[in-house]
């Protein structure tokens, strides 16, 4: 399962405030660890807001409104993101636990989101069904 | 955090912690299966502490240090071999949380290299190695890797026992092989590696959770792979492979369970992200300079039908130009076979069909159903459907997959409408 460890923007993030190079060896330690352990699939940085645009629908079927930013509110914002992949939600936890303080001076937040998979999304009797037949099968095998 | 989340919370740290810790036991004991049993320990008592004062900063390190500490007292208790002792003498210093960060970085690579060399030595039944190396290098329970392979779980706990027997009985030693020998145990490992990744991706019957769980573990284990070794062409070339295949895995079977063939599967729900990942590996393989080998080819060719935007759009030419390279490297029959299919597409069905028809008389391939049934698509192609339809029936006769003989048999009556 995929989990994706988004990054809150923070006062500093928005107002472009690099992080220190203390910071960056920290967050740069931690990735290659996520990549030495296999679980890495992608992660980026975002630029701030103030570079952002914003396309919202505020009339239902009616035209698209457009906005720059920078918008408001850090905390409702992102500032990057870390895509993972593992075998269970407990391990997408402990590797967000991992993750280096992103802003050090009592901002930081992550936030720990799991991705849709097609199975999810189209997960039909038929299939379970027949997943539960196996499984049957399987334990029949195992007794004899 | 109730007793159960932390057992869990445990379950998560020993799946990411497992395979360094046993390498890193290994290499003082010398003796997987000592190593295995000394991690658990490690791991029971954690279970007992962690439960009731939490869990610590760096449970990592904290494991390592019991798991030590657990070793030390075993080889003074058991007074095992001098050699041992002296070993141990230059490893008595247990790690503190600063140490294993540095030990992280080179060291542990290291040993995780030397185990996967040991589970993955010739000396053992591929069988009993594709069983040690999930077990020791992907941290799944024997009841995980039974429900993978629809195996009994006794079975694979003994084919784990054995290997263990066996890998200590020939003495095989916690190494990386060096010269020539090097390039024979790699290509020993990512066969295995690769066995792992087959064995959940081309089955299309088995437990619909857990068999992804394989593939992935697969190309987890890849991945790591990649990064001990970056030096080595054919392992970026089996990740590229194994990242390009696993981007189909969700498209390669439609919601009946039935088996979607490539050319019909719908690209828009490919993973591009994985796409793009085994593109990066290919490149990465590319980069190093030397002649493509087998799993880079067959990572080239999947990388051709992932670029395409539509089936229609293929490039077959080069297709067929990559299986013939392959067919040298890695002479088979079904390489041939495949071949055989990219020439038809790039240059006719007849062309195709010269080549199949040369295979005929292979014997490794009779009961291979896929031989009459790439035949009779071929002949389809050229209008001679009478001889197709026999072909189709021929190969519905082989099949063991009840989903693949009922798509042969509904080929070999379109045969008949047509007629």
């Amino acid at each position: 399962m995929r989990f994706m460890m988004i990054v809150k923007a923070t006062t500093d993030s928005e107002a472009g405030v690099l992080p220190s190079q203390e910071q960056f060896d920290a967050m740069q330690k931690y990735n290659e660890e996520l990549v030495r352990a296999g679980v890495l699939l992608a992660a980026d940085g975002l630029m701030s807001s103030s570079n952002g645009i914003r396309i919202s629908y505020p009339e239902p079927g009616g035209k698209p409104k457009i906005m720059d930013g920078p918008f408001t509110e850090a905390k409702e914002l992102i500032a990057g993101y870390t895509l993972i992949e593992v075998k269970s939600r407990e391990e997408a936890i402990e590797w967000a636990l991992r993750m280096p303080d992103p802003h050090g001076f009592g901002q930081g937040e992550i936030e720990l989101r799991q991705v849709f998979e097609i199975e999810e999304l189209t997960n039909n009797d038929e299939l379970l069904e027949k997943e539960t037949a196996l499984r049957k099968q399987v334990k029949e095998q195992r007794k004899a | 955090m109730s007793l159960s989340d932390t057992h869990r919370t445990i379950d998560a740290i020993w799946r990411i912690e497992s395979a360094k810790l046993i390498a890193g036991l290994t290499r003082i004991v010398r003796d997987i299966g000592l190593a295995e049993d000394l991690a658990h320990d490690a791991l029971v008592i954690a279970l007992e502490q962690w439960s009731q004062f939490g869990i610590p900063n760096n449970p990592g390190a904290w494991l390592m240090t019991t798991a030590k500490r657990r070793a030390i007292d075993l080889i003074r208790r058991n007074k095992l071999r001098d050699q041992k002792y002296t070993e141990m003498a230059r490893n008595t210093d247990l790690y503190t949380e600063d140490d294993i960060d540095h030990t992280l970085d080179g060291e542990i690579g290291d040993d995780l290299l030397r185990l996967i060399f040991m589970t993955s030595h010739p000396v053992l039944p591929q069988e009993g190695r594709v069983a040690l190396t999930i077990r020791l290098l992907c941290g799944l329970t024997t009841d995980e890797i039974a429900r993978s392979f629809l195996a009994a779980e006794a079975t694979i706990a003994q084919r784990i026992v054995r290997a263990k027997k066996t890998l200590r009985d020939k003495n095989i030693p916690f190494e990386v092989p060096s010269g020539e020998e090097l390039k024979d145990r790699l290509s020993a490992v990512l066969e295995v590696i690769y066995l792992m990744f087959n064995e959940g991706y081309s089955a299309t019957s088995g437990d619909q959770w857990i068999r992804p769980l394989i593939c992935q573990e697969a190309l987890r284990l890849g991945r790591v792979l990649a990064e001990i070794v970056p030096y080595e062409p054919e392992v970026h070339g089996l990740v590229a492979l194994m990242e390009i295949q696993s981007s189909r895995f969700k498209t390669r079977v439609n919601s009946k369970g039935e088996p979607v063939l490539l050319m019909d599967q719908k690209r828009a729900e490919w993973d591009q992200l994985l796409i793009r990942r085994g593109l990066t590996a290919l490149d990465r393989s590319q980069k190093l300079g030397q002649p493509f080998g087998p799993y880079s080819l067959q990572a080239a060719i999947s990388a051709c039908q992932a670029k395409a935007p539509t089936a229609a759009e293929t490039d077959w030419i080069r297709i067929a130009a990559l299986y013939e390279a392959l067919s040298r490297v890695l002479p088979s029959p079904i390489v041939e076979l495949n071949r055989a299919v990219a020439v038809s597409m790039a240059f006719g069905p007849a062309f195709g069909l010269q080549i199949v028809d040369k295979l005929g008389a292979e014997s490794s391939l009779k009961g291979y159903h896929l031989l009459p049934s790439v035949r009779g698509d071929l002949l389809v192609k050229l209008g001679r459907v009478e001889e197709a339809r026999k072909e189709f029936e021929h190969a519905a006769s082989m099949t063991r997959n009840e989903r693949e003989r009922e798509l042969l048999l509904k080929r070999a009556a379109e045969c008949n409408s047509t007629h």
